[in-house]
């Protein structure tokens, strides 16, 4: 049984190494710099929704407002590079660690709260981040922020010719959430969150504590979130309000985890490899044309996936080997 | 800022939260029968809001008018809704929290899509309605004629409410179950049918609020989602399925607001309803009105 | 010695109901001890506050010579106690051993380690086979001894089972009967509340008898069941009637 396990973990490792080596080569055979485009936006959310699942899958906290994390990481790195010459990097670090310190700052009123309540406190939250930094003039108000050129770098993370570093990057970071799920879920952290999802009442009584659990998942799933929008702040080279820390980021967090399957390591990069390019394609293909047709699409397939596959796409993989496993 | 311009603010506040209760008790009814949180409340006025245009644009009919006629229309809606989708999303035995979301959820960027699809992004309004646009004055302190008729009609709509829950069989049977389904089902009632009736009485309610909503404010696919936001917070405020909890809560939220715009800027006046919601549950989690 | 676990002078109110009034009872090191009493008699409030769900509203609680009325139920865990539900709480998502490794690793903080602890726990409950299955696929019996091994895997020195036995056929009793006795042969006190008396009367070193709130008797099971005050309290209650 042990040796099964071991197995399985060692399988999944491999495969993972397999798919980024596989990534890593795309660009040698994309030149089209839209396509490329949709890639890069695909292993963005990818990783965005790995982090987004440590707290709302594994932990079982269904949180709507992740788009406040990513939004804060977005802003601090552009407010320390604009107005104090920090550069992205340190910005970056030091957007994930104020996020995960925010998270942890609203879990402690946060996590007393149950079910719908819990939901709409987030999403009310990120309102109102938004909102205040609508309204925040010294950081651009609504107008936002552009980042000066500098010149293509990678001490500045700025590339205006090609897009292929920002395309390495969202791949690392993917595989670096990937990587801490995998590493998290056979641990202590990641049993504790299991044990919170399923029943917090059975697992304070096996010594979880189960507040100290949900702290830790939400600051992890935070400060990774925060890398992504510093990610996206520099991708873009410009962000405001809206477009960094409006509801559509909760959204998108959530989604494809909820389609690839959530709780699961291999749930949020399935999800993302399906939902992303749909969207962006049924969004360029369609939806300029259609008005709306892009929604409709998009909202049938949420329906549909979530009463046909509760459990999400990876659950037709492993229903498939459950079936050919039995004697 | 003058006790003129206080009272004003508070009388418009108070109107428009009573119809902000209007709004919202469809969800809290549907909430206290079955738990299911329906996240595309915002698209049912929405769509409501679309029906009464339409039935002014094609057969001159007033939205004060249209407004029984919206809410049948909502009320067979909602019905279809549970029918086809709920019904289902409540059966799922994995993830049931996630899949009610993200089937509503779903459902409610299909909507909006139609919307966008059928009736065009564009901003919409009923000019020439009778109330629109027109105020009484009252000892120095205007009222918009929309929302005051909006809001007697909340007043009319909760007290129906009120009688129904507790004068007919449908509404004795719709108590009975949310308090316990299992036990409805011993005595010979259809659960099904209590519940598709409850999502219809629900859409009905707030198709009533959209029908007044669209003789004073713009109709367009997204304006859902502006109102859903603040009906969640009004039927969390009130605790969840609390009928009367959303009715208060409803008039708590439109009091905030409004004392929230005589101190901040108007982009900020949200921020005050929001700030309530989350000083409500921290004190008590479990809303104002809902059982500890 | 003293007693692994004391309760002195515990009370516990809900509004104006008073659940537990003036409860004092001890469990010495190695014991098996039967909580019993009639519907309503405060077995499952005073398992609860033993177990740390909440504090009673007055009284003190010692376990393991140390006063832990205001420690929390994780904590308690990690002192020693180790408690089951009487409706069940599986972790229904998870499969069999991650149920029990949960409760293995808070004495393991290595994972290896906490997976092998969690096997020998399987193995000594029998539930090795079913190992992999998923908890909600479980039945009944399985799940109640799955909270079993859940509990012992965070190696107790008190073992606190809520009405395990109830409502098994009576081959499924016969063998958690065995399992009580096997895991106090195994070193760990056993506090069991039940509400039907014929099965844990053979089992038991010594019952308590709670009734409205209040320790009626204590003493051998054999004296227990045939004491005038046990037997009327019992009387209303058609469902157990013993001998």
């Amino acid at each position: 049984m042990d040796k099964n396990f071991a197995a399985r973990r060692r399988r999944d490792l491999v495969i993972a190494a397999v798919l980024a080596a596989l990534a890593a080569l795309a660009p040698l055979f994309v030149k089209d710099v839209y396509v490329q485009n949709i890639l890069i936006l695909t292993l963005m959310y990818a990783a965005l929704s790995q982090s987004w699942n440590i707290l709302s899958g594994y932990c079982g906290q269904i949180s709507l407002g992740h788009a406040l994390y990513f939004g804060i990481g977005a802003y601090t790195t552009e407010l320390l590079f604009t107005k104090f010459g920090v550069l992205p990097w340190f910005g970056m670090l030091g957007g994930g660690v104020i996020a995960a310190l925010i998270a942890m700052g609203l879990g402690y009123p946060f996590f007393r709260l149950r079910g719908h309540y819990f939901v709409i406190a987030t999403i009310v939250i990120a309102e109102i981040g938004l909102l205040l930094f609508q309204n925040w003039e010294w950081a651009g108000a609504a107008m936002g922020i552009t980042i000066p050129v500098r010149g293509d770098s990678w001490l500045k993370f700025q590339f205006m010719r090609s897009k292929l570093p920002y395309f390495y990057f969202a791949l690392v970071l993917c595989c670096l959430a990937w990587f801490v799920t995998w590493w998290l879920e056979d641990s202590k952290w990641g049993f504790w969150w299991r044990a919170v999802k399923d029943n917090p009442e059975a697992a304070e009584s096996l010594g979880v504590v189960v507040f100290n659990s949900k702290m830790g998942a939400a600051a992890v799933s935070a400060f990774l979130v925060a890398i992504g929008g510093a990610f996206y702040a520099q991708f873009l080279a410009y962000i405001d309000p809206e477009s960094v820390m409006g509801f559509q980021f909760s959204l998108l967090m959530a989604l494809p985890a909820v389609l690839g399957g959530i709780g699961t390591l291999w749930g949020p990069v399935l999800g993302a490899a399906i939902l992303i390019p749909m969207t962006e394609l049924t969004r360029s293909y369609i939806g300029g044309s259609g008005r709306g047709v892009d929604l409709i699409v998009y909202g049938t397939l949420i329906v549909l996936i979530s009463l046909a596959l509760p459990q999400g796409l990876v659950s037709l993989f492993s229903r498939a080997k459950s079936k050919g496993a039995t004697r | 800022m003058t006790a003129q311009a206080i009272i004003q603010s508070l009388a418009s506040g108070l109107l428009m939260g009573l119809l902000y209760g209007l709004i919202a008790v469809g969800l809290a009814l549907i909430f206290g029968l079955m738990d299911v949180v329906n996240f595309a409340h915002g698209e049912f006025l929405m769509i409501a809001m679309y029906v009464s245009f339409f039935l002014f644009a094609f057969f001159a009919i007033d939205p004060l008018l249209s407004a029984p006629l919206v809410a049948a229309a909502l009320f067979v809606f909602g019905a279809v809704v549970y029918l086809l989708i709920v019904r289902f999303a409540m059966r799922a035995k994995a993830n049931a929290g996630m899949v009610q979301i993200f089937s509503t959820f779903g459902l409610a960027i299909v909507m909006r899509g139609l919307a966008q699809f059928f009736f065009t992004p564009d901003y919409r309004s009923i000019p020439q309605s009778w109330l629109g646009g027109k105020t009484i004055s009252f000892a120095g302190v205007f009222l918009p004629e929309p929302q005051l008729i909006g809001a007697l009609v909340s007043i009319l709509a909760f007290a129906g409410l009120y009688f129904f829950i507790h004068r007919t069989d449908f509404g004795r049977a719709l108590e009975a179950t949310r308090e316990d389904p299992g036990a409805v089902a011993l005595v010979g009632i259809d659960k099904n049918r209590v519940f598709a009736l409850g999502w219809g009485l629900g859409a009905a309610l707030v198709g009533l609020a959209g029908a007044i909503m669209a003789s004073f404010f713009y109709i367009y696919p997204d304006v859902g989602a502006s109102f859903a936001l603040i009906a969640y917070v009004t039927v969390a405020l009130g605790g969840f399925g609390s009928v009367f909890g959303a009715f208060a809560g409803g008039i708590i939220v439109g009091l905030v607001e409004a004392t929230t715009a005589l101190v901040l800027p108007p982009s900020l006046k949200s921020v005050g309803i929001y700030a309530v919601y989350l000083l409500v549950v921290f004190i008590r989690p479990r809303g104002l009105f809902g059982q500890m | 010695m003293t007693a692994l676990l004391e309760t002195r002078g515990v009370w516990q109110r809900f509004g104006g109901l008073v659940a537990n009034s003036d409860v004092s009872i001890s469990v010495g090191r190695g014991e098996i001890v039967g909580l019993i009493g009639p519907n309503g008699a405060g077995k499952s409030t005073l398992f609860n506050l033993i177990a740390g769900v909440l504090p009673p509203t007055q009284g003190t609680i010692w376990f393991d010579g140390e006063d832990v009325t205001k420690m929390p139920a994780a904590e308690r865990c990690q002192r020693g106690v180790g408690r089951t539900f009487q409706v069940v709480k599986s972790f229904e998502t998870m499969t069999v051993i991650d149920n029990v490794i949960v409760g293995a690793l808070v004495r393991n903080t290595v994972m290896r380690e906490a997976r092998r602890k969690a096997h020998e726990v399987l193995e000594f409950t029998g539930l090795a086979a079913r190992a992999d299955v998923r908890a909600s696929d479980l039945v009944p019996a399985e799940k109640r001894r799955l909270e079993v091994a859940r509990a012992l895997a965070t190696e107790p020195k008190l073992l606190l089972l809520d009405e395990v036995l109830t409502g098994l056929t009576p081959t499924e009793a016969q063998t958690g009967v065995a399992l009580v006795r096997k895991v106090r042969d195994a070193g760990i006190t056993v506090l069991m509340v039940e509400h039907v008396m014929e099965i844990v009367m053979p089992l038991v070193d010594r019952a308590i008898v709670l009734d409205l709130g209040k320790v009626l008797v204590e003493g051998k099971p054999t004296e227990v069941v045939r004491d005038p005050k046990v037997i009327s309290a019992y009387l209303g209650d058609r469902h157990a009637v013993s001998a």
